[in-house]
């Protein structure tokens, strides 16, 4: 394996590179020619206000949505090839959505099972093993039998995260793994996160969370209008952003009460 | 004085109570009691009726029910996917399908194959399928159209959750989507169920032999021997023997469901 990866060489290295991506909803065009990659191990945190596209770009990675043009590689493999076997591509790419989407007539471990068993074909004795170290891992082996319903928000967004780790992802999508969440229980999802980026693990977060960004992420992207504004080391963008598009969003993000005050005194929006 | 609004509401009603206590009053002093018992409930008519009512007539209901009802759930199943397709062939067969057996009389099927399918193709069916397949044709519509609005009420992030983890599109229907589906879909299938029970009373017109006779077959038959309409009586009530607590089950799935949002 080490071998492959030295010869493979530059290809190789890049978990996600997306080329001229466009997408279209019907007449509206949502993403609007986006280049960029995410190297292997990297955390990427994409920033954005609503309607961006920001979903949009994370569900053109794993072919939720068909692109309209450009080309999307993952981890090698040119996902909008169309003879590419797609269900093979997304097993390696774990995905974790806002709203947790646990199944809910399936307990926790079946929840990290199922997978295993019809998509990877592992015996019930191993895939519960490996859903038992993942759980374990987002702490909380002692909800193994748990239904969703019976399980706080925080609860269930760590279930989902160990349902997609259970499936060995060689990168992991996160799309606002927090916003649905009470602001009390973002902690425990986001230490998980924190913990799966120290262990190496490749990210693409959607977030809020600005804290999150400047602290894990190797680069953030700022996104407006289906258009990559700039992107760099969270220093860079977030602390100090080129574009005045950027520094409006982060304005607002950072301090909504602040920025509503000095939008409705029209001065600055920057602090 | 003028009457208040609320004393006036109190008359009217005071006025309807006492028309219903003279209407009963008057009927059971008309009623011949002695008559009507006999029609109704003639005890020694109603004791010639069993075991037989319940060993072979409650029994071939039942029977006849759950053989309609599986065959109608299999091709409902299949209808409901199809009509949900992709494949704008297979929606336009089950949408055609749909429209054809909901809107023909459950009686017309049992003479098609009963009769005509015997005559035209000079088969003889069993009257296990023959019951079967008219039951489960006409079932299947309706079954089929109740199963389609079930698996479209659970949620598109569940059919994407099982895809991003590498599920085929049938592998998520199977595995994720119509588990849920099912739920949803319970109470409106008991429903399905009890009309079926009432249906399968058209096998009357198969012409049956004597342990094929179901309840209505069985009651009128009685009715015929004894000159009596209390087969008929206990007939009906068995019937609710069944279906009653088919209802009370719809209601518990309902609360349920209710609940469990
Ligand atoms: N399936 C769809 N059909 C039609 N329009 C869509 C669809 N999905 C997204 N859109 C539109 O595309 C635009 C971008 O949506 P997207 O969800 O990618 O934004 P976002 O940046 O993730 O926003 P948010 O922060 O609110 O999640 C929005 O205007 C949205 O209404
Ligand atoms: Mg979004």
């Amino acid at each position: 394996m080490t071998t492959d990866r030295t010869t493979a060489a530059s290809e190789d290295t890049k978990a996600i590179d997306v080329q001229g991506l466009r997408k279209s909803f019907g007449e509206l065009e949502v993403l609007r020619g986006i280049d960029f990659s995410v190297a292997r191990g990297e955390v990427v945190c994409v920033i954005g206000p609503s309607g961006s596209g920001k979903s949009t770009l994370l569900r053109c990675v794993n072919l939720l949505e068909e692109p309209s043009a450009g080309r999307v590689t993952v981890a090698g493999t040119e996902v909008t090839d169309p003879d590419v076997d797609i269900d093979l591509v997304r097993r390696r790419i774990g995905m974790v959505f806002q709203s947790f989407n646990l199944f809910p007539h399936l307990t926790a471990l079946e929840n990290l099972t199922i997978a295993q068993r019809r998509v990877l074909h592992r015996d019930r004795p191993e895939a519960e093993r490996i859903a038992r170290a993942n759980l374990e891992r987002v702490g909380l082996s002692d909800k193994a039998s748990a239904y969703p319903a019976q399980l706080s928000g925080g609860q269930q967004q760590r279930v989902a995260i160990a349902r997609a780790l259970s499936m060995d992802p060689e990168l992991m999508l996160f799309d606002e793994p927090t916003s649905a969440l009470d602001p009390e229980l973002v902690g425990d999802v986001l230490a998980v996160m924190r913990g799966l980026a120290q262990d190496g693990m490749t990210m693409l977060v959607v977030t809020h969370e600005m804290s999150f960004a400047r602290e894990v992420a190797d680069r953030v992207v700022f996104m407006d209008g289906g258009v990559i504004v700039e992107e760099g080391t969270p220093e860079r963008v977030v602390g100090a952003p080129q574009h005045e598009r950027t520094r409006t969003f982060l304005a607002r993000v950072l301090d909504p009460a602040a920025a509503e005050v000095s939008e409705v005194a029209d001065t600055g929006a920057a602090g | 004085m003028p009457l208040s609004k609320r004393r006036r509401a109190r008359l009217v009603r005071g006025v309807q109570y006492g028309v219903l206590v003279v209407a009963v009053v008057v009927f059971a002093l008309l009623a011949d009691w002695h008559q009507l018992r006999m029609a109704f409930f003639d005890v020694e008519v109603a004791k010639a009726l069993f075991p037989d009512i319940i060993t072979t007539a409650l029994v071939n209901t039942v029977l006849y029910t759950l053989l309609g009802f599986g065959f109608g759930l299999a091709l409902g199943l299949v209808l409901a996917l199809m009509r949900l397709s992709s494949v704008p062939p297979y929606r336009w067969i089950a949408v055609t399908y749909i429209e054809f057996f909901r809107g023909i009389p459950c009686l017309l099927v049992f003479i098609a194959l009963g009769f005509g399918v015997p005559l035209a193709f000079e088969v003889a069916l069993d009257m296990n399928i023959t019951v079967m397949l008219s039951l489960g044709l006409v079932g299947a519509a309706y079954m089929a159209e109740t199963i389609r609005a079930g698996i479209q009420a659970v949620p598109k992030g569940q059919t994407e959750a099982a895809r991003s983890l590498g599920m085929s599109h049938g592998r998520a229907m199977v595995s994720i989507v119509i588990p849920q589906a099912f739920r949803i879909v319970l109470p409106p299938l008991t429903n399905e169920l009890i009309l079926l029970t009432k249906d399968s009373s058209l096998v009357y017109l198969l012409g049956l032999s004597l342990t094929q006779f179901e309840l209505a077959n069985f009651g009128r038959d009685a009715l015929n021997e004894h000159k009596s309409l209390t087969p008929i009586l206990i007939a009906g009530l068995l019937y609710l023997v069944i279906t009653l607590p088919l209802g009370q089950l719809v209601r518990r799935l309902e609360a349920r469901t209710a609940k469990a949002r």
